[in-house]
């Protein structure tokens, strides 16, 4: 089953693709679009970034156990450990945005 | 392999694409989430949210009460979010690795009939439940009580299939793949180990039924691993490969992840997987839960009432229920309920006295078979497992 899919997908164009990839991979797991984050500077370099992997209800889940050295060391983790595809620049913008949005630790 | 990364990698271009088209997959507001965290995954009753993508899903407290947790209200747990429905007809599963000395490819059919039937009753807890009951707290999946349930689990023997493929003298450990993969190629996939002992235990399953049907698409169908007494990381879905390791498995979620201080918590060890400073998590520690009430709740004065849960440890089965009244000075010893096998959970019940009213006070300490009891103060670690604290509730008679 994955074969024919992975020949779908590279048959297809991107978008093609992306769709399988989300009728698929994903299925089941819609509605995240629901998900309401704050409005502040570098909000859109984090929900691209952060939700390449997962949803982003995870930012605000995650809020009470958070401070900037909390969500310093885990970009740190997106980025090492699970590969996130985020750059030196864009890891400072969410930084800054999640610090200043959702720092929950006292 | 190479098919499948290239459309891992379109996958993903496709992700970033939609979410540039789209403006992103979340709406910018000047509040917080508005989202209801009480939803409905396909084929499951409505479950307490904690993440869209991987799924995360908490069973409610109500659905922890009755003795076997409904396939429909068993928690979900996830940590990559690329999760094929995998089709029972052309799924296989993979037996082999350098410990093996006849490799072998199982479909499922040849699984079920191949190797003597078992079932078994077991507590499948995450070792992150309760993580978001920590102080201070601890990133991560903010788990309440309901990261776990009990059910019934019916498969081959682990040892079985693993004899059939000739375990070699020299094999140390048994590693497992399932069919969930992460978006990313550069992402490490969810692959777990086991010490060998453990797998040739006789209560290690593969397991395809829970509670007398296929396995839900959300627990693992069409086959699971469970390995009773430890803790649900090790309990891999979807499983597609099973490899009889001569060194000990080096991969990211067994050597970064799931890991505890070395020395500090009780419990088995997995001794070729230890370093000085830690260690992997592996048996549920001996602990238990209110299910009858929530906190505050209202009792009326004069009716009879009783409060009652489920203890459950790691296996050497529950030897009493305390509950103390008075601020932990005295005890007593709570009913327990139907022994439905060691790596269960044990119901227990005590009346609660409801002839006058006032504040009720109560606090809950499970023993094991093992002497082992459930301690007063949370042990910190950073990946806030094994919250197995005396847990206290107050009730109120009016």
């Amino acid at each position: 089953m994955r074969r024919a899919l992975a020949l779908a997908a590279a048959g297809g164009a991107l978008v093609a693709g992306a769709a399988l990839a989300v009728g698929q991979g994903a299925a089941g797991q819609g509605g995240e679009e629901s998900i309401v984050l704050k409005a502040a500077p570098g909000y859109d370099i984090t929900a691209a970034r952060c939700a390449i992997c997962h949803s982003l209800d995870y930012i605000p889940a995650n809020a009470p156990a958070m401070n900037r050295a909390g969500w310093d060391k885990t970009i740190q983790k997106m980025r090492k450990a699970y590969g996130a595809p985020i750059t030196d620049e864009e890891a400072q913008q969410i930084l800054e945005y999640l610090a200043g949005s959702y720092s929950g630790k006292s | 392999m190479t098919t499948r990364r290239e459309w891992l990698l379109a996958a993903a271009g496709g992700w970033l694409a939609g979410l540039t088209g789209r403006g992103g997959l979340a709406r910018a507001a000047a509040s917080g989430t508005d989202v209801d965290p009480l939803a409905t995954l396909p084929g499951k009753r409505p479950l307490i949210r904690h993440a869209f993508r991987p799924p995360n899903y908490e069973t409610p407290l109500a659905d922890l009460v009755p003795a076997f947790t409904r396939n429909d209200a068993f928690f979900v747990r996830y940590h990559l979010a690329v999760i094929p429905v995998v089709d029972p007809r052309t799924w296989r599963l993979q037996v082999g690795g350098p410990g093996a000395r006849q490799p072998l490819v199982l479909s499922l059919p040849e699984l079920k009939r191949g190797y003597p039937r078992v079932s078994l009753a077991a507590v499948n807890q995450c070792s992150g439940n309760r993580r978001g009951l920590f102080t201070p707290r601890v990133p991560g999946v903010q788990w309440g009580n309901g990261a776990m349930g009990n059910a019934e689990w019916r498969g081959v023997r682990l040892r079985d299939v693993l004899a059939k493929a000739g375990v070699g003298a020299d094999a140390v450990e048994v590693a497992f793949n399932g069919a969930d993969a992460p978006v990313l190629p550069a992402t490490p996939d969810f692959l777990k180990s086991i010490p060998i002992e453990r797998a040739l235990d006789e209560n290690t399953l593969i397991a395809f039924e829970m509670n007398g049907a296929p396995l839900p698409h959300w627990n693992g169908a069409p086959a699971r691993l469970v390995v009773p007494g430890w803790t649900g990381t090790y309990w891999v879905k979807h499983l597609t490969e099973i490899r009889i390791e001569t060194q000990p498995f080096q991969g990211f979620w067994m050597k970064s992840a799931y890991r505890i201080p070395t020395g500090v918590f009780p419990g088995a060890r997995f001794l070729t997987q230890e370093t000085p400073e830690n260690t992997p998590i592996t048996e549920m520690l001996v602990n238990s839960l209110i299910t009858s009430h929530v906190p505050g709740a209202r009792l009326a004065r004069g009716a009879p009432a009783a409060l009652a849960g489920k203890a459950w440890d790691g296996g050497s089965g529950i030897a009493a229920v305390e509950i103390s009244t008075d601020g932990r000075r005295t005890w007593r010893e709570a009913t327990l309920g139907r022994d439905l096998g060691r790596f269960a959970w044990r119901e227990f019940r005590l009346p609660v006295d409801t002839s006058s009213a006032g504040t009720r006070e109560f606090a809950v300490r499970a023993r094991g078979g093992n002497g082992a009891q459930q301690p007063d103060a949370l042990i910190p670690n950073p990946g806030g497992y094994h919250d197995n604290i005396v847990q206290t509730l107050t009730l109120e008679v009016l």
